[in-house]
């Protein structure tokens, strides 16, 4: 099913699917449908995560104001870098996409590549950012601004594996290259999950900077 | 995410695992989903006749009772933690898997695909893993049975410290809860799976011609309870999390300091116990929303139908669902009026709660707008519709009473609570699945049920359930408590005793009645009457297609719609009804 | 159709049985009680006019309208009527729950009297407990520690405070009638509930919190409390009385247990 690279070359880049929502006018047999379908199901799915962050960060802020028993968890450099490198994996995979706009393949597989691999150096530094509190003290049940932070940490890192799943599957199609135009969608729908998780982490780093 | 709808499209699974078990279509998943349902509400029935039964003779002994729970009743005598612990799963087994199941990812999933056009669902893979995650939480909430200690008993509501502190505040608080916890967390999983699914084929996937505003009433009431259930199951699924934390890792989310919890002083400090209630709730009442909406949605479509005229005010009942699904997300604190909450956010809240009453009375009004000047139709399915109608708004009436904090001053925890939401929930949505059951059963095997054994099972049920719950009420007003294992140590309630004994007599009979309907239901799969494909002269694009219908629903052909969805009695047209793909 | 005489008769067997009164509120206690019974009658009235009308135009269009061949009448709706309706319903629903929050202020958003007589509750798993601050007016400190049910000490009255050494402990509740009482209640394990019928009044008791509540009783009496929030294979037992005591009565068990000490 998938189409061959040399057919992309030939033709050139399928045209864009049409934008059309909501009126039932639509062919919703055709690809332009799924696509469709694929955007709102992440839109859902981001909007699923983020009442679940909203629900921890009241439960913080309840917690943080009910009694005298909060001291702050003082944030690990590492996490600075981290942040960094969570970023910088972001713009890979802005780059990948932009070079996939323009046919460059193999661009295509060396920066969605660097995604994936700072992608695992981002995890390999949450768990060092773990270990660290650790030895200075701080452990889940410590105090409750601790609690708060390995579990929205945790959180985040659990969301941050389904993206990583999802950039893995599309790391080997791409390898295989077997990214035809049907897989557009995913790469996308991916992409903008993976940039969620950014926001999400950025929350994080700022809700934790400032209210401990 | 999956593979494209269009990529199944034109291969028609083979293999007994491909087409039953794990099947990527629509049809069978929610079938899937029925029967789960089905099977948790014969086990939920079975559990509330068990607690019926001890309220009425605490001290019987019962030999199987002994086989069943050694522990929990020893001697064949229930102890009163066997009772709070059936009582905890009888009320969860009932709200998640049968109100959560059956209503929106049993008929849903089968019908909603179907009534807009489409050949499945926008994502059929994650559907067959919502069903499979689905199944997985039972299996770990029916094991809950089976651990040490029993299962819970901290009510389906499971309010900390109760349910935070493990062994030490009762039996089943151990292993029990923390299944209990385990099994509600992977079915918010499954629940987000669903919702993903229902939103984005209901936005995305719709016929040529079919807007928003000419959907059937049924697949508004899909669609708004997705939404409902997307965002209400997250905040469950934290909820959850910080619970078990607390219960296995020694954090204080929801414990204070200076707990002494069966002479054991506890060292936790600083939680509060009312955040679990305002996450759970907040979850919580949009759930009971997810519970009856689906429900008003069939109902809509039978009263339509079986009265050959239009729903009364089509446009008002769409705002209705989307008034009902919005606001039922600011009136959680209604549940909270006597906790120790700021008095003023009661007075909010009830504001709120009163003005989620209107959007429900127009449906009610508008509902006999559309019996008003029609020509009823009496089968079984109508029958079904129109007693939910009336237990509608019997249930739905008391919530006036509740919805104030003034009148909540004595009403809170009483069975007045139990009689208003068993009304609403516990009858009124499981009318909505009947009249669903046997107005798409024809559709779903090309066989009629049998109307006699369904009228006779109708009628028995419905004076059955007005026995079993109005009498709660009574109770109620006498200030008889909820969750009370027995009534033996209060004056006040040895008087009440006879309402109990009736309502007992009533609940098993009742529950008598309800294996006409399992008969019926297998029976008919085999042996019912064949049915043409549209048997009720139905105007919705399901009554288009074979009974029951080809893999892909529409047999590789686009529907495109040209008229509304109730278009009955039309002055000047044919025939007594137009479908929505007929020609314009 | 039959379905419609059957939705008649089920309303009027409940109308009736609700007219009746056969299973009702005991006697109210207090002005408090009496406000509470008129708002419920208020609400009553207003929702059982629109039960029986609902059910009975329910009943009615079953009947009428059932078919009998003929057509139907098509019609998408009536906006005027859809109005009207919803407005009355809004005025309804709303004005019951403004009517109520005169209620709801004097229990929750007002302070208890200064002059009030003032008891600390005590919930646990599964009996209540009660402490009066004795002659020095003052109650003594406690600790968790130091708690000691079968000895007497449920509260854990800290025996190095001075001020604990007159406190009464109690575990029935008993008030003088016509005083205001306001009640600091505690919890020492799980969410527990007082409930008195006869008030018309309840409040949860949430461990970690220390829940102001008042009220005034002025009919003499002993009152059935039922713990009325699950706590735990013990709820159905967690019973205690209110006794209300004519003042001079009152005074003189206060003295009594003063005695004892």
């Amino acid at each position: 099913m998938a189409s061959s690279i040399t057919s992309d070359i030939v033709h050139g880049n399928p045209p864009p699917p049409t934008r059309n929502f909501g009126g039932g006018d639509g062919e919703p047999g055709g690809r332009g449908a799924h696509r469709r379908a694929s955007m709102t199901g992440l839109l859902v799915l981001l909007a699923a995560s983020v009442m679940l962050f909203a629900a921890f960060t009241s439960a913080f802020f309840v917690r943080r104001g009910m009694s005298n028993d909060w001291v702050d968890t003082p944030i690990p450099n590492i996490l600075w870098v981290n942040t960094a490198v969570l970023l910088a994996s972001s713009l890979a995979i802005e780059l990948a996409r932009r070079a996939l706009r323009s046919g460059k393949r193999v661009w295509f597989n060396r920066y969605w590549t660097a995604a994936t691999i700072l992608g695992v150096a981002f995890l390999c530094g949450q768990y060092l950012a773990w270990r660290q509190l650790n030895a200075a003290g701080f452990y889940l049940a410590t105090n409750p601004s601790s609690s708060f932070f390995f579990l929205l940490t945790c959180a985040h890192a659990v969301h941050l594996l389904g993206g990583m799943s999802a950039l893995g599957y599309i790391e080997v199609e791409a390898l295989m290259l077997r990214l035809g135009p049907g897989k557009r969608t995913a790469i996308d729908v991916s992409a903008y999950f993976w940039h969620f998780l950014d926001a999400i982490w950025i929350y994080l780093m700022a809700l934790f900077f400032f209210w401990g | 995410m999956s593979s494209p709808v269009m990529h199944s499209a034109h291969h028609a699974p083979t293999g007994f695992i491909r087409r039953y078990i794990f099947s990527l279509d629509h049809k069978v998943i929610g079938i899937q989903y029925y029967f789960l349902a089905v099977f948790s509400v014969f086990l939920g029935m079975a559990l509330s006749v068990l607690m019926r039964f001890h309220m009425v003779y605490p001290d019987a002994k019962v030999s199987f009772f002994e086989k069943l729970w050694p522990t929990g009743a020893p001697g064949g005598i229930m102890t009163p933690e066997l009772y709070l612990s059936l009582m905890t799963m009888h009320g969860t087994i009932m709200v998640f898997f049968v109100l959560t199941t059956a209503p929106q990812s049993g008929f849903g999933n089968y019908f909603l695909p179907i009534q807009i056009g489409a050949e499945d669902m926008a994502f059929p893979v994650l559907n067959m893993l919502s069903f499979w995650t689905t199944f997985l939480a039972l299996i770990v909430m029916v094991a809950a049975f089976f651990v040490p200690g029993g299962p819970p008993l901290a009510g389906w509501t499971a309010y900390p410290p109760l349910s935070a502190v493990g062994p030490l505040s009762g039996p089943g608080e151990g292993l029990g809860q923390t299944f209990w916890i385990i099994s509600i967390a992977i079915f918010c999983g499954a629940s987000l799976m669903g919702a993903i699914n229902f939103i984005a084929t209901t936005i995305d996937l719709r016929a040529r011609g079919l807007s928003m505003m000419r959907m059937p009433l049924t697949c508004w009431s899909w669609f708004v309870t997705a939404i409902l259930g997307l965002l209400g199951f997250a905040v469950l699924l934290a909820a959850g999390v910080l619970l078990l934390l607390d219960r296995l890792a020694g954090t204080s989310f929801f414990l204070p300091a200076g707990l002494m919890v069966n002479d054991q002083i506890l060292n936790h400090k600083g939680g509060s116990p009312l955040l679990w209630q305002h996450l759970f709730w907040f979850f919580g009442h949009p759930e009971v929303y997810i519970a009856i909406l689906p429900g008003m949605g069939v109902a809509s479509q039978l009263l339509a139908t079986f009265s050959r005229k239009p729903i009364f005010g089509y446009r008002a009942m769409v705002y209705a669902i989307l008034g009902i699904g919005f606001l039922g997300f600011f009136v959680w604190g209604h549940h909270m009026f006597m906790s120790g909450m700021n008095p003023y956010s009661a007075f909010a809240f009830s504001i709120l709660t009163m003005s989620i009453g209107v959007p429900s009375a127009i449906k009610t009004f508008n509902w006999i707008g559309t019996l008003w000047g029609g020509r009823i139709q009496f089968t079984t399915a109508m029958l079904f519709a129109l007693g939910f109608v009336s237990l509608f708004v019997t249930g739905g009436i008391s919530g006036i009473f509740l919805g104030q904090p003034a009148l909540d001053l004595y009403f809170h925890d009483t069975y007045f609570v139990v009689g208003h939401f068993h009304m609403i929930m516990g009858v009124a949505a499981i009318f909505g699945m009947f009249a669903g059951t046997f107005y798409w059963f024809p559709k779903v095997t090309g066989r009629f049920m049998n109307e006699t054994l369904g009228k006779i099972h109708f009628y028995l049920t419905f004076i059955g359930v007005y026995c079993i719950f109005t009498p709660m009420h009574f109770l109620g007003i006498s200030g008889n408590p909820r969750r009370y294992a027995d009534f033996t140590n209060f004056d006040f309630m040895g008087k009440l005793m006879p309402i109990h004994t009736f309502m007992t007599h009533a609940a098993i009979g009742t529950m008598v009645v309800q294996f006409i309907f399992l008969f019926n239901l297998f029976w008919s799969i085999k042996k019912g009457k064949p049915a043409p494909i549209n048997p009720w002269n139905a105007t919705t694009l399901e009554w288009t297609i074979p009974s029951p219908p080809p893999f892909d629903n529409f047999a590789g052909k686009h529907p495109v719609v040209n008229h509304g969805p109730y278009e009955y009695s039309v002055p000047g047209a044919p025939k007594d009804y137009i479908m929505q793909s007929d020609p314009a | 159709m039959l379905l419609g005489p059957v939705v008649w008769v089920l309303t009027l067997v409940i109308c009736y049985f609700f007219l009746g009164h056969y299973w009702w509120f005991p006697p109210p206690i207090s002005q408090h009680g009496q406000a509470y019974d008129a708002q419920f009658t208020a609400t009553l009235w207003v929702t059982g006019i629109i039960f029986f009308l609902a059910q009975i135009a329910l009943g009615y269009v079953i009947i009428k309208f059932r078919d009998r061949g003929g057509t139907a009448r098509y019609s998408h709706g009536n906006n005027v009527l859809e109005v009207v309706w919803t407005s009355a319903t809004a005025v309804l629903f709303i004005g019951l729950v403004l009517a109520g929050t005169r209620i709801w202020a004097a229990v929750h958003f007002e302070e208890a009297p200064a002059d009030a007589l003032k008891i600390e509750v005590m919930a646990k798993q599964f009996a209540w407990s009660f402490r009066y601050p004795g002659p020095d007016g003052k109650f003594g400190k406690t600790d968790l520690k130091q708690v000691n049910d079968q000895g007497g000490n449920p509260f854990g009255i800290d025996d190095k405070d001075p001020a604990g050494k007159d406190d009464i402990t109690s575990a029935s509740i008993k008030v003088p009638a016509g005083r205001p009482v306001e009640l600091i209640m505690r919890s020492r394990d799980v969410i527990h509930n007082f409930f008195v019928r006869e008030l018309r009044l309840k409040q949860d008791i949430v461990p970690g919190m220390e829940i102001p509540f008042h009220f005034q009783a002025d009919q003499v009496g002993t009152y059935e409390v039922p713990c009325s929030e699950l706590c735990g294979l013990g709820h159905h037992q967690m019973r205690t009385t209110l006794e209300v005591m004519a003042p001079a009565d009152f005074q003189k068990w206060l003295q009594e247990q003063a005695a004892q000490k």
